[in-house]
């Protein structure tokens, strides 16, 4: 005979067991609308047809952005990439500052009539999870390791607790 | 604090009485169950945790505004860094706490898990309120918005929503006993949204970014910004502790004066 509180206790871990398996299957379930934005690999391969509204989010390809201005409104175009796949964005409008090549966006808007490109209505800036000073950064690109141009900086073992001069001395190159 | 009547040691010694294990393999739990001996043991730590939760949140804040480096490329605004992280840390860290009361009083009956359940719910709810808040100015600046229905950002409103839920839920009923039980079901219910907040970001395409201080790698944040952000880190959690004996002392004494009330009430009214 099981005591009272041994009893509430299985049933507790059996109800949390049941409620884990519920909440998992239903994540899976609605796994592309719990994704904030479509990678340019996921656009390639869905099509989503033209006029229809969504997010397009990946890396600002490097040498893409082309600004200037229309009927005085700022206008850029540029290439959104995941690394397999690319999509040419058109935007009107004002950038955020942290916009920038290698920069991470989420834009949302429409693909044009025979999927040739992406208008977008608002552009985001998505940052990367990695911190550090300026002097830190310009090391980094000193010692060839990083341009901010082509993505997100290499792993933070090799510069979270490393002087700039360290780094800049450790030049692989 | 007011010496009440032995009576009232009595009542307290009877009620330990029954809560009680009658196995010893529970009894280690119910050592703190007797409010009485909670009380002589918390209250003089309170000031002492209230003041180094002041100093250590002072020293990790100056530290973070006025001496850590900017980001280089977030510029000033990334400083709020120094409240936000610490927030959001403490908002689910106090709703793990909170969790774990409502398991020791769903299964062990534990009434002093209950009376620290319904006092941590509002802390945390300030803390989470705090998250959303700083996360929402950083937002601006930095990504072009102040919200987006992205999955980080969310899950941690629903955080809130799971605080204030279970604040109402737990204050609900005229028996307070009713609203432990109802509460507790609803704060362990409530615990599954925790490693969604944790891994919302790797399950899914966020505009939030992921997380830069893990168990398994390295810090994604340099030293000179990591120290600051640790202290603060620690001050906000003394500060969640310090907040939070103190409500849970406060509503000890109010149930002890709400049971002496009653008991007046019952000899006049004989």
């Amino acid at each position: 005979m099981m005591s009272r509180k041994k009893r509430r206790l299985w049933i507790v871990i059996a109800c949390g067991l049941g409620l884990s398996t519920a909440v998992a299957l239903m994540l899976v379930a609605f796994r592309s609308s719990l994704s904030f934005f479509m990678s340019p690999q996921q656009v390639a391969a869905r099509h989503p047809p033209a006029g229809r509204v969504f997010r397009l989010g990946g890396i600002v390809q490097a040498n893409t952005v082309v600004m200037g201005t229309r009927d005085g409104a700022p206008y850029t175009t540029f290439r959104i990439t995941d690394g397999r796949a690319s999509i040419p964005v058109v935007y009107t409008g004002v950038l955020p500052g942290l916009f920038r090549q290698g920069q991470g966006v989420v834009t949302i808007g429409a693909m044009s009539r025979g999927d040739r490109e992406f208008l977008a209505s608002t552009v985001l800036a998505k940052h990367g999870a990695d911190y550090m000073p300026r002097d830190v950064e310009m090391a980094l690109r000193k010692a060839g390791k990083w341009n901010p141009k082509f993505g997100p900086p290499p792993n933070a073992g090799a510069w979270d607790d490393k002087s700039p001069a360290q780094i800049e001395a450790s030049n692989n190159g | 604090m007011d010496r009440s009547p032995a009576t009232d040691y009595a009542a307290d010694a009877q009620a330990a009485m029954i809560a009680a294990p009658t196995s010893k393999s529970g009894a280690w739990l119910h050592r703190f169950a007797n409010p009485g001996r909670f009380q002589r043991l918390v209250q003089p730590l309170i000031p002492w945790i209230g003041w180094a939760a002041l100093i250590v949140c002072s020293v990790g804040l100056v530290w973070g505004f006025a001496f850590a480096p900017a980001d280089w490329q977030q510029g000033i605004a990334s400083r709020i860094m120094y409240v936000h992280v610490p927030a959001a840390w403490v908002a689910m860290n106090g709703y793990a706490a909170l969790a774990i009361c409502s398991l020791l009083s769903i299964v062990w009956r534990h009434p002093l898990a209950d009376i620290a359940a319904k006092e941590m719910g509002p802390v945390g709810a300030g803390f989470t309120g705090l998250c959303l808040i700083t996360g929402s100015l950083w937002g601006k600046p930095e990504w072009g918005t102040y919200w987006v229905w992205d999955a980080r950002l969310t899950s941690v409103l629903i955080l809130f929503f799971l605080y204030l839920g279970h604040m109402a839920l737990i204050r609900a009923f005229d028996n307070p006993q009713h609203g432990y039980r109802a509460a507790a079901i609803l704060g362990l219910v409530g615990a599954i949204n925790l490693p969604i907040i944790v891994f919302s970001v790797y399950w899914w395409n966020s505009l939030h970014q992921g997380n830069s201080i893990t168990l398994t790698g390295p810090s994604k944040i340099y030293v000179t910004m990591l120290y600051p952000l640790l202290i603060s880190t620690l001050g906000f959690y003394l500060a969640f502790i310090a907040m939070s004996l103190a409500r849970i002392s406060s509503g000890i004494m109010e149930n002890r004066a709400r049971a002496l009330l009653l008991a007046r009430a019952e000899r006049s009214g004989s």
